[in-house]
């Protein structure tokens, strides 16, 4: 063995990391949550919460039931408003746009920031439909420009194989892994930023589970994603980064492999390795 | 703080155990193979040579307790590194039993023999290593890299004893060819102690690993994440 081998660097982890790549926390942020505080009536679920999610990394979210995770994701798309009285303190911006800032126009914003949910959510159209409604409602055209958006999505989230026979079929028939696939290629279809998932395999099979982190894996290299998870061996498995919230407030933040080796903050640690939650 | 899961913690105890009766019966194996020697009671080195069994049983069990965690439980963090240096550990632990059981090999050997000279290094030798491994397993248990800390420079001096004790063998060898069996016998002993301090040296390493999460080997590579 030379000397030249014998220092060249370690071999990291995830291989398909470019290895000019500084690393996920020098990357320019995308979302930026600056004290960010957030109340629904007579509750407050987030307090003092400061974080940068960076672009084009996968962001896993991570803490025990009513921590604030899902509250925390549901911001930057603001839906988490909806059908409820909200109270917003700090601030939320996406690029360089402060999102509760006057004149924010929530339906390109839910376009930029797509989300995935717990159970799959088609509606009760058929595949082509569900695929094609977000394009065509934000101004695509009808014929071969709609078809190809149509078919690019489903293929960008592996579903085109096997719907491709079978486009005006139900979506309802579809099987629960492939629904949420679905999902995700409507997701994908109007060409978003950034897209948030709230344990989006929570009602998957392991196969189908396999298959979505997967595609989490591929999407990291165009879209920020940011992931709700309560399975932390997941949050270790796709994200880049994870973000430990307990109680509403953010303990720590750091690259995943250390935040599972070697976490800085107690709390994070007696979570992590199951002492509580 | 306990895990919500009482079992994980059971089996996480019994892990700790099987290396803690591993490490205790190669502490028991260094000191009988030394008074086997230097007491030339051949019977103490038999059953060194025997105890060694019970090691190899345990390390199989050590094995298989750290497997079946990684597979079932997915330990992180402090639980990964402590799981991951009990793997590591086992093999020196092992190794060091290995030695031990050589070092009462020699020991028969020479015990047919009449003594070559008073054994006064060798003890000395041993004495420092016991306490390197005695050190080591502490720290261990009571998960303390400052204790750990304290073994490495320790073998300096085992190392120094060991070039002392090879001059000295070296002129009886030179000044009498019916002295070289024994000698080199005593030479062998004198190098399977100074092995015994480098794994006590690796266990100290991985004990600091495994409170600190810094892997302190090797301090001329350049790492990932170093400035």
């Amino acid at each position: 063995m030379t000397r030249a081998v014998l220092a060249a660097p370690r071999p990291r982890i995830r291989a398909a990391v470019d290895p000019a790549d500084p690393g996920p926390g020098t990357r320019a942020a995308k979302i930026t949550f600056r004290g960010m505080g957030f109340s629904y009536p007579g509750r407050r679920a987030l307090s003092g919460v400061t974080l940068d999610i960076p672009d084009k990394r996968v962001t896993a979210i991570i803490g025990p039931s009513g921590c604030g995770k899902s509250t925390l994701i549901k911001s930057i798309n603001r839906i988490a408003e909806i059908g409820t009285e909200v109270k917003v303190e700090g601030e939320v911006r996406l690029d360089d746009q402060d999102l509760y800032g006057p004149g924010v126009d929530l339906v390109d914003l839910r376009r930029r920031v797509g989300m995935l949910f717990q159970k799959p959510n088609p509606f009760p159209k058929s595949i082509y439909e569900n695929v094609a409604f977000g394009p065509r409602i934000h101004g695509t055209g009808g014929g071969a420009e709609l078809e190809a958006i149509v078919e690019r999505s489903l293929r960008q989230a592996a579903l085109w194989d096997e719907v491709s026979e079978r486009m005006r079929t139900p979506a309802m028939e579809l099987s629960g892994g492939q629904q949420q696939r679905l999902c995700l290629a409507r997701v994908l279809a109007v060409d978003p930023d950034v897209i948030l998932m709230d344990e989006p395999c929570s009602a998957l099979d392991p196969i189908s589970t396999a298959r979505i982190e997967e595609l989490i894996e591929e999407l990291r290299e165009r879209y920020t994603v940011v992931i709700v998870t309560h399975n932390m061996q997941q949050a270790a498995r796709v994200s880049d980064r994870t973000v430990f919230l307990l109680n509403g407030s953010l303990v720590e933040v750091g690259e995943t492999e250390t935040i599972f080796t070697n976490p800085t903050d107690r709390r994070t640690e007696d979570y992590i390795t199951g002492r509580f939650g | 703080m306990e895990h919500t899961s009482r079992h994980y913690e059971t089996e996480l105890q019994e892990l700790k155990e099987t290396i803690l009766f591993i490490g205790g019966t190669v502490e028991e194996m260094i000191a009988s193979a030394m008074k086997a020697l230097v007491e030339r009671d051949s019977d103490l080195g038999r059953k060194v040579i025997e105890s060694d069994r019970a090691v190899d049983a345990a390390e199989i069990e050590a094995d298989h307790l750290c497997l079946s965690l990684l597979a079932l439980r997915q330990p992180a963090a402090s639980d990964l590194r402590f799981i991951a240096t009990a793997l590591k550990m086992v093999t020196d632990l092992e190794r060091i039993g290995d030695l031990a059981v050589n070092i009462a090999k020699r020991a028969l050997e020479l015990n047919q023999e009449p003594p070559l000279k008073p054994y006064i290094d060798v003890p000395r030798m041993s004495s420092a290593v016991s306490a390197m491994v005695h050190k080591a397993l502490d720290a261990f248990v009571g998960r303390n890299a400052d204790q750990a800390r304290t073994v490495l420079g320790a073998d300096d001096e085992v190392d120094k004893l060991n070039v002392q004790l090879f001059r000295e063998l070296l002129t009886y060898m030179i000044e009498e060819p019916k002295n070289v069996s024994r000698a080199m016998r005593i030479t062998f002993i004198a190098k399977y102690l100074e092995r015994i301090g480098d794994h006590a040296t690796n266990i100290a390493q991985m004990v600091i690993f495994m409170c600190e999460g810094r892997d302190v080997r090797h301090p001329r590579l350049k790492r990932d994440g170093d400035p």
